[in-house]
C-alpha cells in the first residue's frame, strides 16, 4: 500500500479531506443506486420474453389473436389452462413427448456408459498410442454436427436405422463422446493411484475397479456429463429434424412443423413450447452446479 | 474451457492385457470412427463431386459458394454473425458479472440471466416469434416502440376518415382535407366524414348534437355520417351518429394564415371565434394519417439484427456466468490498492480487471464463435419463410443443399467442409493445450 493510506485503516474523521470525502461516498452510494436499478431493469427485461411465452400459453385463442399477454395484467380473467388441457389431448404432441423421452434417456445412458468405459482406459489403462489417441479425441471436440448429417443419414440408409429411435440415439451418442472423454478422463486421472492399487491388491478385476472404485469416485463428473447430455438430446431440434422416424418426432420437431403455421396456432405452440422447457428447467434448478461445471468444463464445445 | 491442469495419467495400475483396454474402448471408437470420422472424410470426398456424385467437379462447389447470390448471403450473414453475436454476449457478460458481483442478490440476476442456456434454441425460437410479432397489439416489442414513437409524433384520431361528394368538405392536398365555403359568423359549420369503422372510434364519442347558433361566433358540428344499418341521411346529423372526438379544426384565411383552431368535443360540436370570419375551416392532415404500425422486425433489413438479438438473449448468461468464475479468482488486495491510490471504478476496471480477465474473455470469445458458426435452430424458427433468403446463414444452407427439394450434395459437403475449416484453429488450439497438460 502506497502513501496515501498512511492514516490507517481510513478510519474517516481525520484529515482534511473529509468533505471530499463525504462527496465522493455521496457519489458511490448514488452509483451503487444507479447500478441496483439497472440490474432490476436488465433482469425484468431478460424475463420478459419467457413471461411472455407463459402468459401466452394461458389464454383463450381468441384473446391471443385480438391483444398481447399484457393485456392480462389488467384483465386477469382471460387466465385459463383451456390451451393445456387441448395439448394433452393432443395425440401428436403428447407422442411427441414421449418420443423425446425414449431419446434422450437411452442417449444419456450410452454416453455415460460407453464414455466413461473409455475415459477409464484413456486414464488408467496402458496401450500403444494412449496418449496420441486421447489427443484425436480432443480434436474432435468441435467437429460441428452439420459436417455429418449426409454421410450419417446414408450410412443409416445403407443399415437400415434411418429414421428410427435407434439411429438417432446413435448420432447423439457418437457426438457426446469427445466431450464425454475429455470430461471423464481429466477427473478419473485425478482419482489418487493408491486407491486403485490398494483394490488391485485386494484382487479386483479391471471390471470390478471399474465400477467399484472408479464409477462411485467419477460420481460429480458424471453427473455433470449427464445433465450436460440429457439437457443436449432433449433440446437438440436439428438431429432429430433429419435422423427420427417423422411418424412419431420428439417435441422439438413436432413444435417446429407448427412453427410454419405461425400467427394462428399460437395456442398451440405457446403451451407446447412452455411443456417442452418445463423439464429442462427443472433439471436446470434442480441441478445448476452440476450444470455450470458441465458448462464450464465443456466451453470450447 | 478445460479444467484445471492434470496430472498426467499414469501406467495402468493393474498392467492390463491389451484385450482388456481394447474391450474398454472399442464401443467409443466404433462409434467415433463410423459417425463422426467417417463423415468427415466423405464430406471432403463428396464436396469434390457435382450434383449427381458421378463427376468430378474440382473446385466448383467451392466456387459456388462464394458465387450463387443465396449462398452467398450465408456467408456475410455468418460473418455479421461472427462478429457481432460473441462481442455483444461477452460485453453484457462481463458488465453483468462485474455488477453482480456488488449486490447480495447477484445470484438471483445471475440466475435469471443464464436461464435460457437450459431451454431449447427452439422454444427460444418460439418466444422470440412472439416477442417480434409485426402487430403492436400483440409483438411486446413492436408494441414497446410504437409506445415510444407515439409519445414523441402526434398520433393520428381517425386514419381513414374522408368526406363524400356530397359533403361540403373536399381534399385539400398531402392528405387535408377543406371546407368547399367560406364560414360565416353567427352560421353553423357542418364537418362531416365517414370511412371510420365503428369500433375505430374513440370509445368516448358521443351522439352528434347540432350546436345552437350563437352571434359573433362560428358554431358546428364534426361527426361521422354514417348511420349503422343505414337510414340516416347525409349532411344531416342523425339520431345515432357520434361525434369525431379530437379532430382538429383550423379556419384558413386566404392568405393560407390560420385565424384559430380547435378541436371537437364528445358529441362533435366546435366553437370558433368570430376572429374566423370569412376563412374556411381545414381538417389538417394529422387527423388522418396512417396509424404508426411499428418497426418489421423479421422483415428482410432486420431479421438478422433481430436473430442475434434471440441469440444474445440465450448465451450472454453464459458469458456472464463464465466471466463470473474468472472474476473470483481475481485478488482483492490488487483493486483495493488500486482504489486507495485514487483509481476510480472505471479505471479499476479498465486497466486491472479486464487485463486480469482477458484469458477468460479468449475462451468465452471463441467458444462462442464456435457456437454462433453452427447456429441453426434461431434462424430456421424466428425468421418466417419469406425472410428466410436474408437471414440465411451456413448452417441453414447446409441443411437446405443437402435435404431440401433441390439438393445438391457436393455444395452441402462443401459447406460442411468449410464449417470444418473454420473451426480448425480452434481443434489445433485445444490439442496443443492438452500436449503441454500432459507433459507436464
Amino acid at each position: 500500500m502506497t502513501a496515501s493510506n498512511g492514516g490507517g485503516g481510513g478510519s474517516g474523521g481525520g484529515g482534511g479531506s473529509g468533505a471530499g470525502r463525504l462527496g465522493s461516498r455521496i457519489a458511490a452510494r448514488a452509483a451503487g443506486g444507479g447500478m441496483r436499478i439497472f440490474l432490476v431493469l436488465v433482469g425484468l427485461f431478460w424475463l420478459m420474453p419467457t413471461v411472455g411465452l407463459l402468459l401466452s400459453s394461458l389464454r383463450g385463442p381468441t384473446d391471443i389473436s385480438e391483444s398481447g399477454w399484457w393485456q392480462v395484467f389488467t384483465t386477469p380473467a382471460q387466465l385459463t389452462t383451456e390451451n393445456y388441457s387441448a395439448l394433452l389431448a393432443n395425440d401428436t404432441i403428447t407422442g411427441s413427448l414421449v418420443s423425446t423421452v425414449l431419446i434422450t434417456v437411452p442417449a444419456t445412458l450410452l454416453v455415460v456408459v460407453i464414455g466413461s468405459l473409455a475415459g477409464y482406459a484413456f486414464a488408467w489403462l496402458d496401450f500403444p498410442g494412449r496418449d496420441w489417441w486421447f489427443l484425436v479425441v480432443v480434436g474432435l471436440l468441435v467437429v460441428p454436427v452439420q459436417v455429418a448429417l449426409v454421410p450419417v443419414s446414408k450410412l443409416f440408409g445403407t443399415i437400415g436405422i434411418f429414421e428410427t429411435t435407434l439411429g438417432v440415439v446413435l448420432f447423439h451418442t457418437a457426438f457426446g463422446l469427445p466431450f464425454a472423454i475429455f470430461l471423464l478422463r481429466n477427473f478419473f486421472a485425478e482419482i489418487p493411484r493408491e486407491l486403485l492399487e490398494a483394490a488391485r491388491l485386494d484382487g479386483a478385476g479391471e471390471i470390478r475397479l471399474f465400477t467399484r472404485v472408479v464409477l462411485p469416485l467419477g460420481g460429480p463428473a458424471i453427473a455433470s456429463l449427464g445433465i450436460f447430455q440429457f439437457l443436449w438430446v432433449w433440446n437438440d431440434m436439428l438431429v432429430a429434424l433429419i435422423f427420427a422416424d417423422s411418424e412419431s418426432p420428439p417435441i422439438t420437431v413436432a413444435l417446429q412443423q407448427q412453427v410454419r403455421q405461425f400467427g394462428n396456432n399460437i395456442d398451440v405452440l405457446a403451451p407446447g413450447a412452455f411443456v417442452s422447457m418445463v423439464i429442462p428447467l427443472v433439471v436446470f434448478f434442480a441441478f445448476q452446479r452440476q450444470f455450470v461445471s458441465g458448462v464450464m468444463a465443456g466451453a470450447v464445445k | 474451457m478445460a479444467s484445471a491442469p492434470r496430472p498426467s495419467a499414469s501406467k495402468s495400475v493393474t498392467g492390463t492385457r491389451r484385450s482388456v483396454a481394447a474391450g474398454f474402448l472399442l464401443p467409443a471408437l466404433l462409434l467415433l470412427g463410423a459417425l463422426v470420422v467417417y463423415p468427415i472424410g466423405y464430406s471432403v470426398h463428396r464436396s469434390f463431386f457435382d450434383k449427381s456424385g458421378d463427376s468430378f467437379a474440382g473446385l466448383d462447389n467451392y466456387i459456388e459458394l462464394f458465387t450463387d447470390d443465396t449462398i452467398l448471403t450465408a456467408v456475410k450473414n455468418n460473418a455479421i454473425w461472427v462478429v457481432l453475436a460473441p462481442t455483444v454476449a461477452t460485453a453484457l457478460g462481463l458488465i453483468f458479472a462485474v455488477l453482480t458481483e456488488r449486490v447480495r442478490w447477484g445470484t438471483a440476476f445471475k440466475l435469471i440471466v443464464f436461464m435460457p442456456m437450459a431451454i431449447s434454441m427452439l422454444a427460444a425460437g418460439i418466444i422470440f416469434r412472439l416477442v417480434y410479432e409485426q402487430d403492436p397489439d400483440r409483438g411486446v416489442a413492436n408494441a414497446v416502440w410504437v409506445g415510444v414513437h407515439d409519445t414523441f409524433a402526434e398520433s393520428s384520431v381517425f386514419p381513414r376518415a374522408r368526406p363524400l361528394p356530397v359533403h361540403p368538405v373536399e381534399a385539400a392536398g398531402g392528405g387535408a382535407y377543406v371546407t368547399k365555403e367560406p364560414v360565416r359568423a353567427g352560421e353553423i359549420a357542418l364537418l362531416p366524414l365517414v370511412g371510420v369503422a365503428p369500433a375505430q372510434m374513440p370509445g368516448d364519442a358521443r351522439p352528434a348534437r347540432r350546436p345552437a347558433v350563437e352571434g359573433g361566433r362560428i358554431n358546428g358540428t364534426a361527426w361521422l355520417d354514417f348511420t349503422k344499418g343505414g337510414g340516416g341521411k347525409p349532411n344531416v346529423v342523425d339520431a345515432q351518429e357520434r361525434g369525431l372526438k379530437g379532430l382538429r379544426i383550423e379556419a384558413v384565411r386566404e392568405d393560407g394564415s390560420v385565424a384559430a383552431s380547435t378541436s371537437a368535443a364528445a358529441d362533435g360540436t366546435f366553437s370558433l371565434p368570430a376572429s374566423a370570419d370569412g376563412a374556411r375551416l381545414r381538417l389538417p392532415a394529422s387527423n388522418f394519417r396512417e396509424q404508426y404500425n411499428g418497426v418489421e422486425w423479421l422483415g428482410p433489413s432486420l431479421v438478422t439484427p433481430a436473430v442475434i438479438g434471440s441469440y444474445v438473449w440465450m448465451w450472454a448468461g453464459f458469458a456472464m456466468v463464465l466471466i463470473a468464475a474468472g472474476l473470483a479468482s481475481v485478488p482483492r488486495e490488487l483493486l483495493e490498492a488500486a482504489r486507495v491510490d485514487g483509481a476510480n471504478e472505471w479505471q479499476v476496471f479498465r486497466r486491472i480487471t479486464v487485463p486480469l480477465l482477458a484469458p477468460v474473455l479468449a475462451v468465452v470469445l471463441v467458444t462462442l464463435v464456435i457456437n454462433v458458426l453452427k447456429v441453426f435452430d434461431l434462424v430456421f424458427i424466428i425468421a418466417p419463410g419469406s425472410a428466410q433468403d436474408d437471414a440465411n446463414v451456413l448452417a441453414l444452407q447446409l441443411y437446405r443443399s443437402s435435404f431440401g427439394t433441390d439438393a445438391d450434395l457436393g455444395v452441402g459437403s462443401a459447406i460442411a467442409v468449410l464449417l470444418l475449416l473454420l473451426v480448425l484453429p480452434v481443434m489445433a488450439f485445444n490439442i496443443r493445450r492438452m500436449r503441454r497438460e500432459a507433459r507436464r
